[in-house]
């Protein structure tokens, strides 16, 4: 192979994967660019076309954005919080304790991953609406509490911390919970945090379970909210769209930005079973 | 293994540990797959009338359904084409962006932010590129090619196609993320033990990183897989499953027969066939996934 041969064949890759790039980017940095001007800008593009955030205001008083964003904040927490718990202990049982059923529980466990919750919207709906709770945050998150994806993440990952340290700290008189708080815990935390960006970027975004069971302002997380607001796409302007279109995906794409390299990362981490 | 714990005590501990998850996971996965199957042979409540036993009704006329079948091809046709082409290209995406590459880390990032931008909202954004005379996707067309105005979202021949780039573009960049982490577990003493036999790069590839590579090509792959039943969110942005179903899949024909029509006792029939198909995956996926669970 000759040295001008291996730089073109270099130049041709780099060419490549810089024009998947673009086309790669170029949708979002279309939304942003009709977001920050003027509607009368939409499709045409002049380098020095006036810079504007009316479209951000228009979208915020246009819809109860504020509202949607603190649902979905709490809705995010809840799921999380419930997550860490339940995935934490059923994990540390599989990694480390001897029950009869627990290889067939944890195939169970495993199942979650193929059938989830999200086609399971039927029957879930009617356990809701005997619960009384649709239209609840609540019920945005219940079917989510129990992930089968972390218990299987965390147990890997249990698995792996030698056995000389429950012995050490049996000696120091810690009980279970204590010795899953003071020594797997700790030694867990990049699972914990690769689990965590997984879970919260899901759950910002997911969309047909939150659309069937809420139907009112105060527990629509944004996703649904933005859908409801691009639908009565009779009035509303382009630009006005894009900016709330912006404003939905801003918080996770400004910390995807901000941690870039933990983000891909944990997302890798969460990948290597 | 805490071993100081008499067995019976560990039993407990250990099945007090797994219930409260256990709980949740069979409240809302496990008895409502079996309760959908059960549901499945029962009609629709309809005001005063209550569902009655009806056997096998349901499942005669999803098989007399013409929709039913046409969502069933459609999802063929989502899967055929997402699957393949999202893999072929987070592949390559992994193997330039491990490369020495100029500005490497901004085209990883081009590559990967559509993975944390919400479905929906990439929906929107798609839309108006797609938008016909004025969005992006004619402007270029039209004065690159000079191509006429066209309406790839409106016309039951290219809405499902438009709907299937809108996934890749999607998905790739995700995908690419557990390539880069395999690509970056290959020793890099093989690729230099072939480099001084003096094999070419083509053969590096198919011959030693094409093969290690496969444990993340079916894992991948199973991921896109059960992306294809179920990432729906962009159609209700995109086409609403139009024209005349051109662009419904099977889990959005269930959201409308059950949440539009209230169709439930329907409704859970189609889900039985959906539950059904992952089952084929299950089965033909079971031993690759055995042997992944014990891998490490």
């Amino acid at each position: 192979m000759t040295r001008a041969g291996f730089d073109l064949d270099r130049i041709l890759n780099m060419l490549g994967a810089w024009t998947l790039a673009v086309m790669w980017a170029l949708p979002l940095l279309y939304a942003i660019w009709t977001a920050f001007h003027p509607s009368a800008y939409e499709a045409r593009f002049d380098l020095f076309a006036p810079l504007t955030l009316e479209n951000f205001a228009k979208a915020w008083s246009a819809a109860p954005f504020a509202r949607y964003f603190l649902n979905t904040f709490v809705l995010v927490t809840l799921i999380l919080t419930g997550q860490l718990i339940l995935c934490t202990l059923a994990a540390f049982a599989f990694a480390r304790f001897a029950f009869p059923g627990r290889s067939i529980l944890f195939s169970l466990v495993l199942l979650q991953l193929l059938v989830m919750p999200d086609i399971l919207i039927v029957e879930n709906y009617k356990t809701m609406g005997h619960l009384g709770l649709v239209d609840t945050i609540t019920a945005i998150a219940l079917p989510y509490l129990a992930s089968g994806f972390g218990i299987f993440l965390l147990r890997q990952t249990f698995m792996t911390i030698p056995r000389e340290l429950d012995d050490a700290a049996r000696i120091e008189g810690v009980g279970v919970l204590g010795l899953l708080w003071r020594v797997y815990v700790p030694l867990a935390k990049p699972t914990y945090l690769a689990f965590g960006l997984v879970s919260v970027s899901h759950h910002w975004n997911n969309f047909l379970w939150p659309l069937i069971v809420t139907n009112s302002v105060n527990t629509r997380p944004v996703t649904v909210g933005l859908s409801v607001f691009s639908a009565i796409d009779s009035g509303v302007e382009w630009a006005t769209i894009n900016a709330a279109t912006l404003m939905t995906s801003g918080p996770l794409l400004i910390a995807f930005l901000l941690f870039q390299r933990q983000f891909v990362q944990s997302f890798m981490r969460a990948g290597i079973k | 293994m805490t071993a100081r714990l008499p067995q019976t005590r560990e039993w407990i501990h250990g099945w007090l540990l797994v219930l409260p998850a256990l709980v949740f996971l069979f409240a809302f996965t496990h008895i409502p797959a079996v309760a959908t199957i059960w549901h499945s042979f029962f009609s629709t409540p309809r005001g005063r009338r209550p569902s009655r036993f009806i056997g096998i009704e349901n499942y005669e006329k999803m098989l007399a359904d013409p929709v039913f079948w046409k969502v069933l091809g459609n999802n063929l046709w989502f899967a055929l084409g997402t699957i393949p082409t999202s893999v072929a290209i987070a592949l390559v995406m992994a193997l330039w962006v491990n490369d020495r590459l100029a500005g490497r880390s901004l085209v990883r990032m081009a590559y990967f932010t559509p993975t944390v931008l919400p479905l929906i909202a990439v929906a929107n954004i798609w839309l108006f590129f797609y938008t016909p005379g004025f969005g992006l996707f004619d402007q270029i067309t039209g004065a690159l090619f000079g191509w006429p105005q066209s309406n790839m979202l409106g016309s039951p021949a290219s809405a499902l196609n438009a709907v299937i780039v809108v996934t890749i573009w999607k998905e790739a960049g995700f995908f690419m993320i557990f390539y880069l982490a395999a690509l970056q577990s290959i020793p890099v003493s093989l690729r230099e033990a072939a480099l001084i036999e003096g094999a070419s790069r083509r053969t590096i590839f198919w011959r030693i990183t094409f093969p290690l590579l496969m444990p993340t090509t079916l894992f991948v792959s199973i991921n896109a897989v059960i992306n294809s039943f179920r990432l729906i969110d962009h159609i209700f942005i995109l086409t609403d499953g139009g024209p005349d179903y051109a662009s419904t899949v099977l889990l959005f024909y269930i959201y409308e027969t059950a949440f539009k029509y209230w169709e439930t006792g329907y409704g859970a029939t189609l889900t039985v066939a959906l539950l059904f198909m992952m089952a084929l995956l299950a089965i033909g996926q079971f031993f690759f996934l055995d042997r992944r669970i014990h891998y490490k």
